[in-house]
């Protein structure tokens, strides 16, 4: 048998937030299943495998010489001109990060939801919600062709930016064309790069977006690019800007292309809502990318263990009602809340900044020393040299 | 009506996650279509490598010209 009939919980989707509610739950006591409808946890890798090192402070996760791979000292933020600032632990702290393997981290991060007593169902799609009587009772799946029927007295939606068991609860999670990005990127080897650093590239050659390079190594590194779809106007633009980018680059020259990677990243605010009877939604399914870098892992891990606590209270305390599950949407909020909805202002202002006014932002930037990188610290600094740049931004000062 | 180049697509949802009807699922490698499509076209912006495209069915689901 690939799994029984019943469960307290089933978490649908085996990315880092599902396996990380899942693992949560079952060792707080719930009996779980994950469903995965890929047929292998992690791959094909849909990421950019930048993460910051916040991960490590709130979850208990070890890194692991299997996925954690390149440790960087600073990011690099390039203007259109090519003029940069570098955030570093000096100023940013935690926020620094490392370039992972993204397919060996979901598979630990699995392997731990396992060993706390999680079952798995991978190739195993969930194709719809059930209902008794109006109330969330359970998933259907398939599996090798057939249907079968689970029950659950909890659902966690963790199924990622297509998010489709938060639409079939009645959750809205469409996305606003300018909260929505299109992305492309290409795992490249026989490059010459400094592994120090990751780089970002702001302004006209990624509208809306960014081109990123995450080294894994000096030789190996993912080069990617992220367009706001409101900036689209026709098809395979993601694409076109980023075989652009790289054509124009002379450290490219010599590089293959061992992986191409596609994919959907919101980068709106959370949805307002993630829970109701019975159900809870966790990660890039509840909107919970950070809206400015497009990064999701963290905050997915993150929110994923406290759904995982909560939904193992509420089977225990044997009320699953949205009233109980208060405590997933408190807790979540209080950990991530804040920074999302700064960095969403921060994104909508950045957005509207052509290439003159990013070169103006990255000079005013690299000429300050900025102690801590607070938005406040870097609107002042701004304020001084071109105050028609933060206008719009003065309460936030 | 949408088509898709099954050659092109690299199953990463992208579209699915930004058609604002719900009408696609991604069934593993499967892209599957329902009759929610409003034609909108997003999904052919949304898609990063170009395997959608848009094409028009004369007749069906043309709003009424206004004058
Ligand atoms: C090109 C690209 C680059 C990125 N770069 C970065 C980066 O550098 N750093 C970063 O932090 N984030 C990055 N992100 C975002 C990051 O990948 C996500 O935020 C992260 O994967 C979120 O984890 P998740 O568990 O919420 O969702 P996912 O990892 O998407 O997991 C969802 C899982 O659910 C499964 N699923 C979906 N529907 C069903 C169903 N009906 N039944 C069963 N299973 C289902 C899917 O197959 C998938 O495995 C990037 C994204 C893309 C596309
Ligand atoms: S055209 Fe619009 S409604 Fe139809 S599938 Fe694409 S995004 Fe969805
Ligand atoms: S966005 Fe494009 S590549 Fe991705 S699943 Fe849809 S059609 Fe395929």
């Amino acid at each position: 048998m690939f799994f029984k009939d019943s469960y307290d919980v089933v978490v649908v989707g085996g990315g880092p937030s599902g396996s990380t509610a899942a693992r949560y739950a079952a060792r707080n006591g719930a009996n779980v299943l994950l469903v995965e409808k890929r047929q292998e946890i992690g791959s094909p890798v849909r990421c950019g495998e930048g993460v910051s090192m916040e991960i490590f402070k709130h979850v208990d996760i070890r890194p692991d010489p299997s996925w954690f791979v390149n440790q960087v000292t600073g990011a690099r933020i390039f203007g259109p001109s090519g003029k940069f600032i570098l955030i570093d632990a000096k100023n940013a702290g935690d926020e620094v990060g490392a370039v992972i393997e993204r397919d060996a981290f979901d598979k630990y991060l699995a392997t731990e939801a396992a060993r706390d007593g999680a079952e798995i169902a991978t190739k195993t799609s969930v194709v719809s919600l059930l209902k008794d009587g109006g109330e969330i009772s359970g998933v259907r799946v398939r599996r090798m062709g057939e249907e079968s029927d689970i029950s659950a007295r909890l659902v966690i939606g963790a199924d990622g930016f297509e998010s489709q068991v938060a639409r079939w609860a009645g959750f809205n999670t469409n996305l606003k064309t300018r909260d929505t990005t299109s992305n492309l990127q290409y795992r490249m080897t026989n490059l010459d790069l400094d592994p120090r650093f990751t780089d970002f590239y702001i302004g006209s050659a990624a509208p809306g977006g960014y081109v990123w390079i995450f080294p894994k190594s000096g030789e190996v590194a993912n080069v990617g690019i992220g367009l706001l779809l409101s900036r689209i106007k026709g098809a395979s633009e993601a694409k076109d800007y980023l075989d652009a980018f790289i054509e124009k680059d002379e450290r490219f020259r010599d590089a293959s292309i061992m992986e191409t990677v596609s994919g959907g990243v919101s980068v709106s605010a959370p949805l307002d809502k993630v829970i109701a009877d019975r159900i809870m939604l966790v990660g890039d399914a509840a909107r919970m990318i950070d809206p400015l870098t497009g990064g999701g892992i963290s905050n997915g891990v993150i929110a994923g263990k406290v759904c995982g606590e909560v939904a193992a209270g509420a089977v225990k305390e044997g009320d699953c009602s949205e009233e109980y599950l208060q405590r997933y949407e408190k807790g979540w909020r209080e950990l991530l809340e804040e920074k999302l909805y700064r960095d969403y202002m921060a994104k909508e202002k950045l957005v509207t900044l052509d290439d003159e006014a990013l070169d103006k932002l990255i000079e005013v930037m690299s000429e300050v020393p900025l102690e801590n990188l607070s938005t406040k610290e870097i609107l002042t600094a701004i304020r001084t040299k071109y105050p028609e740049l933060v206008k719009e931004f003065e309460d936030l000062i | 009506m949408i088509e898709l180049n099954d050659d092109k697509c690299m199953h990463c949802g992208a579209c699915v996650g930004a058609c604002p009807a719900n009408a696609i699922y991604l069934n593993e490698v499967i892209l599957d279509f329902n009759d929610d499509c409003t034609d909108c076209g997003l999904c052919v912006r949304a898609c990063p490598v170009g395997a959608l495209s848009l094409i028009r069915t004369r007749g069906l689901k043309v709003p009424a010209a206004t004058a």
